[in-house]
């Protein structure tokens, strides 16, 4: 533990901030720079060495108010432009801020790859399931059959499930969080950070000005989301709802909603998370629960341990390689092999 | 093994040709490598089908490497040939047009079965009548059955032993131009002996038995020499030009005391740039083999902003795909080399073949006024020195460049006088350091040659951001100014304007007064410069300019283009060059000669055409 002793205002830049009032980007913010003092006497991360990368749309202004290290890149290649940064340099927090839009359509290709290498990234996948910068047309998270300017009698495609998405990439961390709920995202953000691999933390906000309360379901207020989310949490009960009266079960190969002291079913019956468990299927089930027939997860849904990390392999391979190899010099590079000699 | 009677030739022409699965390559290389090392100046051309295993014993299927060695400064592989070593009809019935009159033509005969010839092509079953290679030199050898025979008893399966007929054929070759086996039997025990000491003593065997057939055979009579090239005293190795090009980055890392880092996409022909990378990371070097195209040169950005030196690998279809992010790298103002190995296009195009055609992609393919500097590198050798310089400049400049070569020069392979890295200069890019004593740090505060500062992201006191959005000219926070605008678009372009401080004078081969100046640029140097030196010869009144540094242009070429009553732009393309001239240089006459073919000039042809403007 390192004492640095920053505050949220270390990590404020000067920018006047441009979302939209209400935006759920604002609450996000918030959450990163209370999160940031915390992450850098954790894991003894000073302050110039946070480094925030992002894409196109509004999300991807974010770096912008970060008083960090900072690179506004192009339309869905944060994550790979965030790869080499933190190739080239993996003594760096390297923190990715994108959309649904950014990483998910145009992205797509490096969100999976960046996932798949376990590179030790942090990616804030900011989804309100539109593109809002160029005004309200359907992304690959919009819900089906959904009305916008490009889908005017609905949509006519199946959305993505992010968190599925991570873990089919074989993701090794992968978290939820609601705009709304400032402290649960700082603590998301915090666990990534600790963890050693590509962490995405995926955090459903609210687009009021193109698609106004896309998650208010379950998300609406804090009673609303007491009764249809549930917080999962390493080693304890998977429970939700008021007076946490209702539990997850395992049952018939599903997930199954029960009360506990109703129809037999006890606190014991009831599910703990294992968020630290290498078997993808609980975390993909917990993943892909939607409301109304499940509660929605968040919290910290899968945290698994890999040595498999890219930017450290690739930094060891060149230390190998230094120990081993006879070629130190490129005068020695340059003699190397078949060479002759003329008098 | 010296053959007494052996006839001093000047320079000789050897073009290998069999199934892309023959190992023609292998054996081209091997008798090319063996050349160099007993001092014969050498070029070589690898020509090959994008098809790793097309259809056995098709036209489509043959693959050719052409080798020119001579006692000689040696300028281009030759455009005709001596010798025609060819392992089927299809490879001779491929490769006919290459024949010097009196050529040397040798097939394996057990290879000219009915089904074969039909295979090729043919209309008859006499391919040799057919092709009218009557007055040829042509030898029949059963090179297939003569070397089942000398493996005989050696445990093989037949499978393994027809693959060494390859070896088989390069022991003629050894023969016919008296060069010595060691090199190519140290090659095989080094790549096989260990995995497989059977298979490597069968190929070291079957060089042996096609050496004393040729010499036993009465076929052979003449065999020729090719003295040593009277070449600069120093330690000399073969290089192609994909290699140089990876070395050349390497050597720059070293200047710049730099990590070197390469996210690249696997393509034809300029992969081979990043496996090399991939071998040196005891020089510090990291590779990332991207996803796509794009990822390649992103993930360079990014490494680039983190304070790598960067470079990405490409060829045309991957430069197209790099657009977006090399405008990135242009607005953000970082250090990158692109280097794009061009091929015949466009789309697919001939991905195996080469071209000039990417010229105006490269200068001008991009969204906005988007200049970046452009180099080309003009023989297999000299890309390790311009993909130095095109690494100097992008560090001591902030800006991208781009690097053009081509399929022939990057596969092409010749002696190279293997220079010292004392003599090369240091490279010294604006890195910052420490914050300012006073008020915030500027990134987009420049230097006297416009260069903004370096400051990576780990440094205490310089957190700043940058981006794609128009930024201000000090703060490089985000400005819709129109005037910031107005004068963001121009520093930029004055940023690579001011390279030309950095960019040598060009210099004529020949008179600056001459009738005829012919002006090429990038990998067609060796075929202009021996069409121009033979004319010279003769007595003609034609001089040669060729250009590496495209954009900028050196600041006298104006003075060298001057003066000519006929200017002749021969590029591998339709004009882009001429074109590009015309536009600079708006009251002078360009005259073009073009080709695309997919194969490099021919002197012939370029002497045919300099001819008709004398």
């Amino acid at each position: 533990m390192a004492e640095y002793k920053y505050t949220p205002a270390d990590f404020k830049s000067d920018q006047i901030v441009k979302w939209c009032p209400g935006c759920g980007d604002h609450a996000i913010l918030n959450a990163v720079q209370r999160a940031m003092p915390e992450v850098a006497d954790a894991l003894d991360i000073p302050h110039h060495k946070f480094t925030f990368v992002s894409g196109i749309g509004c999300s991807s202004r974010f770096i912008y108010y970060m008083k960090t290290f900072g690179f506004h890149t192009i339309h869905g290649r944060a994550n790979a432009i965030a790869t080499g940064i933190k190739v080239a340099n993996p003594d760096l927090s390297v923190w990715v801020c994108s959309g649904d839009g950014d990483s998910l359509a145009i992205g797509g290709n490096h969100f999976i790859h960046a996932i798949r290498r376990n590179i030790d990234l942090n990616l804030i996948l900011f989804n309100n399931e539109i593109y809002g910068l160029t005004k309200g047309q359907y992304s690959p998270t919009t819900k089906l059959g959904k009305i916008t300017k490009t889908s005017p009698v609905g949509t006519v495609e199946k959305p993505f499930n992010p968190g599925e998405l991570v873990i089919g990439a074989k993701g090794t961390f992968y978290a939820r969080t609601i705009d709304a709920e400032v402290m649960l995202t700082k603590d998301c953000l915090v666990a990534a950070a600790k963890h050693k691999g590509m962490a995405v933390v995926e955090a459903l906000v609210n687009c009021v000005i193109f698609n106004d309360k896309t998650h208010a379901a379950f998300a609406a207020d804090k009673a609303t989301r007491t009764k249809n989310t549930i917080t999962l949490k390493h080693g304890e009960k998977m429970l939700f709802g008021e007076g946490n009266s209702k539990g997850l079960v395992f049952e018939d190969m599903r997930l199954k909603v029960v009360t506990v002291g109703e129809d037999g079913y006890t606190l014991d019956d009831v599910l703990t998370h294992d968020a630290h468990c290498e078997d993808t299927t609980l975390h993909s089930m917990l993943a892909a629960m939607k409301y109304p027939e499940y509660p929605v997860a968040i919290g910290v849904i899968r945290d698994v341990k890999d040595e498999q990390v890219y930017d450290i392999k690739v930094q060891e391979q060149v230390e190998e390689q230094k120990a081993v190899s006879k070629i130190h010099s490129m005068d020695e590079l340059l003699h190397s092999g078949e060479t002759w000699t003329i008098e | 093994m010296e053959n007494i009677n052996a006839k001093e030739v000047k320079d000789v022409v050897i073009r290998f040709s069999g199934d892309s699965g023959d190992g023609m390559q292998l054996t081209g290389t091997l008798f090319s490598n063996t050349s160099a090392l007993i001092g014969n100046g050498i070029s070589t051309f690898p020509d090959y089908p994008a098809e790793i295993r097309a259809p056995q014993g098709t036209v489509a299927g043959v693959s050719g490497f052409q080798v020119h060695i001579g006692s000689g400064d040696v300028t281009n592989p030759g455009d005709y040939c001596d010798a025609l070593v060819a392992m089927n009809p299809a490879a001779l019935k491929a490769n006919r047009k290459w024949l010097k009159p009196d050529a040397t033509v040798i097939i394996d005969g057990d290879t000219l079965t009915e089904d074969n010839v039909k295979k090729a092509g043919f209309e008859t079953l006499d391919p040799i009548a057919e092709l009218g290679l009557e007055g040829y030199n042509v030898v029949i050898s059963d090179i297939t059955s003569m070397t089942k025979a000398a493996l005989e008893g050696m445990g093989l399966d037949n499978k393994s032993v027809v693959k060494c007929k390859n070896m088989f054929a390069l022991g003629i070759c050894f023969y016919i131009y008296n060069q010595p086996e060691d090199y190519a039997k140290r090659y095989i025990d080094s790549k096989f002996g260990k995995k497989n000491p059977a298979v490597a003593e069968a190929n070291k065997r079957a060089i042996d038995a096609g050496y004393n057939y040729a010499a036993n055979t009465h076929q052979f009579a003449n065999t020729y020499k090719v003295a040593a090239a009277p070449l600069e005293k120093g330690t000399y190795r073969s290089i192609n030009g994909n290699v140089a090009t990876a070395w050349g980055f390497i050597a720059a890392s070293e200047k710049s005391g730099l990590p070197l880092f390469c996210g690249s996409y696997p393509i034809t022909p300029a992969t081979v740039i990043l496996e090399e990378l991939a071998k040196h990371k005891s020089l510090g070097v990291k590779t990332v083999q991207a996803e796509d195209e794009i990822a390649g040169i992103c993930t360079s950005i990014g490494a680039a902003f983190a304070g790598n030196f960067a470079v990405t690998t490409t060829s045309g279809p991957g430069l197209s795909l790099k657009s977006e992010a090399l405008g990135l790298a242009v607005m953000a103002e970082l250090p990158l080399v692109v280097v794009d190995v061009q091929r015949g296009g466009p789309s697919t195009g001939l991905p195996t073949k080469t071209e000039q055609s990417d010229l105006m992609q490269a200068l001008y393919g991009r969204n906005g006024e988007c200049p970046v500097v452009v180099i080309a590198a003009s023989s297999p050798s000299d890309c390790f020195h311009y993909a130095f310089m095109a690494s100097k400049i992008a560090m001591e400049h902030m800006t991208p460049v781009i690097l053009l070569t081509d399929g022939f020069i990057a596969n092409g392979s010749e002696p190279w006088r293997i220079p010292a890295m004392t003599d090369y200069p240091t490279i010294c890019p604006p890195i910052v350091n420490e914050a300012p004593a006073e008020g915030e740090f500027m990134p987009y505060k420049r230097g006297e040659n416009l260069a903004r500062g370096w400051a990576f992201p780990g440094k205490e006191g310089l957190e700043h951001r940058i981006g794609g959005l128009e930024k201000d000219h000090l703060k490089g926070s985000i400005s819709y100014d129109p005037a910031n605008h107005q004068e963001m678009t121009r520093t930029r372009a004055a940023k690579v304007a001011k390279v030309v401080e950095d960019v040598p004078a060009l210099e004529v081969m020949g008179a600056q007064d001459a009738d005829v100046l012919v002006v090429g640029w990038g990998g067609t140097k060796g075929h202009l410069q021996a069409a121009v030196s033979d004319l010279q010869a003769e007595g003609k009144s034609v001089a040669h300019l060729h250009f590496n540094y495209i954009n900028p242009l050196p600041s006298n070429t104006e003075e060298m283009l001057s003066g000519h009553k006929h200017i002749v732009v021969c590029e591998l393309n339709e004009g882009q060059f001429a074109t590009y001239l015309r536009q600079n240089f708006q009251h002078l006459t360009f005259e073009q000669y073009n080709k695309t073919e997919g194969q490099p000039f021919t002197v012939v042809e370029l002497k045919q055409k300099f001819n008709s403007l004398l």
